[in-house]
């Protein structure tokens, strides 16, 4: 990944936030996490309805088990889409140069979300309403499911590519692309982690619908019985949380690490503690012969919950040390653009000329100038000893500027300057004109001020 | 300037927002918005007179508002969004900025909304059951007030778009809020939700009830008598809409009706306009006063002439507040007026963040120039394609030879000949760079590719 300096540099929204920046981040986190929890339901719910009628057409209480959980999703897909308005809501505030530039780049497959998402619903309810019609042609409606189930693979992929993609401002110009995005570190770990959760709290969530107390479903099953459900059940759900011992650290791996930090190992770390303890609860109650009563069901939900919130919030620790640098780069420098701007819009108004200062010249006497004088040491040596060490080598400067050398004898060490190629080039080109006397000539690389 | 350009070279953003958006507000105010009351009011009826055939027709029609809402109508409100976040980021962006809040209590009566359709639809069955109908009405009525309520939340948005009233000078919420166009806006769209939505539950019924003609007839006779009792209101909405619209708008809206190149159509226009109008009021006044002789094929027509008022009335909406995207903030183009000087100084490309060239010389003059088409045209122009700019010079100067200087002499002056046009930005050097690509244009075919497939223009030469 290339030098930050390097990375595109907007110019943020010049318009307040509408509250308090961490009162966003807040319910951001929170309200995300309401969504997620639907939209893992609706995929995972749909995947295990799958898998179920399929095993239906060998043993029927299966498809009746399906054809209940299909009743589900129907209604989760429904709030998962009412309840990603108010995060995505949250993250065009928060995030708006980030998100939109991700948006932006993967433009064909963000927009194509809409069809998507559409289509799937459509498919969703043709499924559910169509078990007793097309029951003598149960392969044709498996398909229809399938279907459905492949578009709900899909959708969140484009949302994740998305959501890494604004991540990483200095991947933003290799981009072109959907599919060039879903090559970028991190997002196929993720993505697998994401459906691993999603069939776990499925799993779990099932549990609960049908041993609540006015379920009926027994009463429907011809083999199966309480006892059987709850095993079935709390399997599923142990089975997919055992996978993320796998991508759990994948995920971890490999993330860049541009916003890694030991505080986010913590978070995450106790996550882990959380969703251990949980599925040691979730092996017991699959190999005890006695089932506990449901209390020990709530006590594992409430477990994963908090793991989700870990898990959530390690989420947003990194995307904030992930961009930080970044956004204070890009408020600077709005800031100044605004000044600009605003001076701009003075002279204007009034009929000024302006006096244009070159770029080296700016940044030297804002920066440089507070150390280093033309013709005497301040801190550091003069202007006319550096032009004459550099004068054939601007690029010198430029090197020594990014990572200067060990300090001479009695001179304090100097600072790394990251401003960027260009403008670095752009100062030791005027600091060589200016040092080098008239008559000994520019030097042949002098470089334009632009 | 600050974002990658999502540009789509052959139907043009500006299609791609209007089709998704027109299929959302016909869908919002004829199956959600206008719709929901009614279905409540005949469910009323059905518990009121104890015949179940109005309980049945009151769920049919809700069955297909839902089914169509919970899918379709949902998904293309979040639609409106992510084409308006491709196609101006900065806009939508400077949007949520202002009305947070707005769209946070939009979307927790969404929330309400949506709860409420699924619970209303799914419990229908049972609640005749089970004879709780009129708990169940309630919750009718109170989806019928959340649907309204996210419309009448939203409309503040669409209003400040054309009229930032004081928030310029007292930039705040509820300044932007009670921007001059929200109640008029408002009272015209209520009731125009109910005479449509009562409109498309009449196509429906005359086909759900064919098999009982005596039903029909009161059936068709109810609702035409419910869209009729709101056409004068919503006569009396327009009135005050159009008044609250500022004289400068009402100068585009020739234009905005048909097009540049069709402005003699104009006449004939307002009367298909007063006529399509006329013909929904014969309708329902039919409904009322013949309803059985009222063929059901023909119920069609009103569905139609609905459709096409709804959308028509938001294509002249979103027209007229050219040249601004944000009255008096930030053009069309994306670029604010308050920008402008400094651009003029320093030249537009100089402070885009996403370009392969910063100046314009003789050996690139023909990139810079597709660069300034892509930052300040290419927001609402394609190059070839709907609304292209080949077409319009070719309109104006004809196909044989276009002279650069006549060019740069109407890109520096055409928002006072075209008062929707904003300026052309930059300096004269970036103008006459993007003049020259213009004209290169003409015998170019080449089209020019968005962000989502070229990536950011920044390493193209």
């Amino acid at each position: 990944m290339e030098s930050i300096a390097n990375w595109p540099l907007p110019l943020d929204i010049p318009l307040p936030l509408p509250a308090d920046s961490v009162l966003l981040q807040a319910l951001l986190v929170f309200l995300f996490l309401w969504h997620i929890l639907f939209v893992n339901l609706m995929v995972g719910g749909s995947l295990i309805t799958m898998a179920f009628e399929i095993l239906g057409r060998r043993r029927p209480d299966f498809d009746v088990l399906a054809r209940s959980i299909a009743g589900t999703i129907t209604v989760n897909k429904s709030l998962a889409v009412v309840m990603g308005v108010g995060p995505l809501l949250g993250i065009n505030v928060l995030y708006t140069i980030h998100f939109y530039t991700a948006n932006a780049l993967t433009g064909a497959a963000w927009m194509s979300l809409v069809p998507l998402v559409t289509l799937a619903f459509l498919i969703t309810y043709a499924h559910k309403y169509s078990w007793d019609r097309l029951a003598h042609a149960k392969g044709l409606h498996i398909s229809l499911g399938l279907a459905g189930t492949a578009l709900f693979l899909v959708i969140p992929l484009i949302f994740l590519t998305n959501i890494n993609l604004m991540l990483f401002p200095g991947r933003w110009l290799d981009v072109d692309g959907f599919l060039s995005a879903l090559w970028l570190p991190n997002v196929w770990p993720r993505y697998f982690h994401f459906l691993t959760a999603s069939v776990a709290i499925s799993g779990l969530f099932l549990l609960f619908f049908f041993l609540r107390s006015g379920s009926d479903i027994t009463d429907k099953l011809e083999t199966m019985d309480r006892a059987y459900l709850r095993r079935l059940f709390y399997s599923i759900a142990l089975g997919a949380s055992g996978l993320q011992l796998l991508f759990g650290p994948l995920v971890l791996i490999s993330l860049p690490a541009q916003g890694m930090s030991w505080y986010l190992i913590g978070v995450i770390s106790l996550g882990v503690v959380l969703a251990l303890t949980a599925m040691t609860f979730m092996w017991r109650e699959i190999v005890s012969p006695k089932p506990h009563p449901m209390r020990r069901a709530t006590l594992v939900f409430t477990l994963i919950t908090l793991t989700a919130f870990a898990m959530g919030y390690g989420r947003h620790v990194y995307r904030e040390s992930a961009l930080q640098e970044h956004r204070a780069l890009m408020a600077a420098h709005t800031q100044e653009v605004g000044w600009q701007a605003a001076a701009a819009q003075w002279r204007d108004a009034t009929g000024q000329t302006l006096v244009r200062v070159p770029l080296g010249q700016k940044i030297f006497e804002g920066t440089c100038a507070a150390c280093h004088a033309l013709d005497k040491v301040l801190v550091g040596p003069s202007v006319q000893e550096i032009a004459g060490i550099y004068g054939e080598n601007p690029g010198g400067i430029v090197t020594w500027t990014q990572n200067p050398g060990r300090k001479r004898e009695g001179f304090t060490q100097m600072p790394a300057f990251k401003l960027g190629e260009e403008k670095l080039q752009a100062v030791a080109g005027y600091m060589i004109e200016l040092g080098v006397p008239e008559e000994l000539g520019a030097p042949e690389e002098a470089v334009d001020e632009g | 300037m600050d974002f990658p350009i999502f540009h789509l070279d052959f139907f043009g953003n500006r299609f791609l927002i209007a089709a998704i958006a027109s299929l959302h507000v016909v869908i919002n105010h004829m199956l959600a918005v206008g719709a929901m009351p009614l279905v409540a009011f005949l469910e009323y009826r059905g518990i009121q007179s104890g015949d179940r055939r109005w309980d049945d027709l009151a769920y049919r029609i809700l069955f297909v508002c839902f089914i169509v809402t919970t899918t379709l109508g949902a998904l293309t409100g979040v639609g409106i969004w992510l084409s308006t976040s491709l196609v101006n980021p900065h806009a939508i962006g400077s949007l949520i900025r202002v009305f947070f809040w707005a769209w946070f209590a939009e979307w927790t009566v969404f929330v309400t909304e949506v709860v409420l359709i699924v619970a209303y639809t799914l419990s229908w069955k049972t609640a005749w059951a089970k004879q709780n109908k009129k708990k169940h009405l309630g919750l009718g009525i109170a989806l019928a007030i959340a649907s309204w309520a996210t419309m009448a939340i939203i409309v503040a948005v669409l209003g400040f778009q054309m009229d930032t009233g004081v928030w310029t000078v007292e930039p705040g919420f509820w300044t932007a809020v009670l921007n001059p166009i929200y109640l008029p806006q408002l009272m015209f769209r209520t009731p125009f939700a109910l005479v449509t939505a009562a409109l498309f539950a009449l196509m429906l019924t005359g086909f759900y009830t064919k098999h009982d003609p005596e039903f029909r007839g009161r059936a068709v006779r109810t609702i035409s008598a419910w869209a009729l009792v709101f056409t004068a209101p919503w006569l009396i909405g327009a009135l005050s809409y159009w008044k609250a619209i500022p004289a400068r708008m009402l100068e585009n809206v020739p234009t905005a009706l048909t097009s540049l190149a069709f402005g003699d159509f104009l006449d004939p226009l307002k009367f298909i306009i007063a006529g399509s109008v006329l013909l929904v009021a014969v309708f329902c006044i039919w409904g009322v006063t013949a309803p059985r002789r009222l063929p059901t094929v023909l119920l069609i027509i009103p569905v139609l002439l609905a459709i096409w008022q709804l959308s028509y009335f938001e294509r002249v909406r979103e027209f007229i507040r050219k040249p601004d995207v944000i009255e008096a903030y930030m053009y069309s183009n994306a670029l604010r007026p308050a920008d402008y000087p400094l651009y003029a100084e320093d030249g537009l490309l100089k402070h885009a963040t996403y370009t392969p060239v910063r100046t314009v010389t003789d050996e690139n003059r023909l990139v810079a120039g597709r660069e300034m088409f892509r930052l300040s045209c290419s927001r609402c122009h394609t190059t070839h394609g709907l609304n292209g700019v080949v077409e319009k010079f070719g309109t104006m100067y004809g196909w044989q030879e276009w002279d650069p200087a006549a060019v740069r002499t109407y890109l520096a002056t055409m928002h006072n000949m075209r008062p929707f046009m904003p300026p052309a930005p930059g300096t004269a050097e970036e103008q006459s760079a993007l003049a020259d690509y213009l004209i290169s244009l003409r015998d170019d075919p080449a089209t020019l590719d968005g962000a989502q497939t070229s990536g950011a223009p920044n390493r193209i030469r």
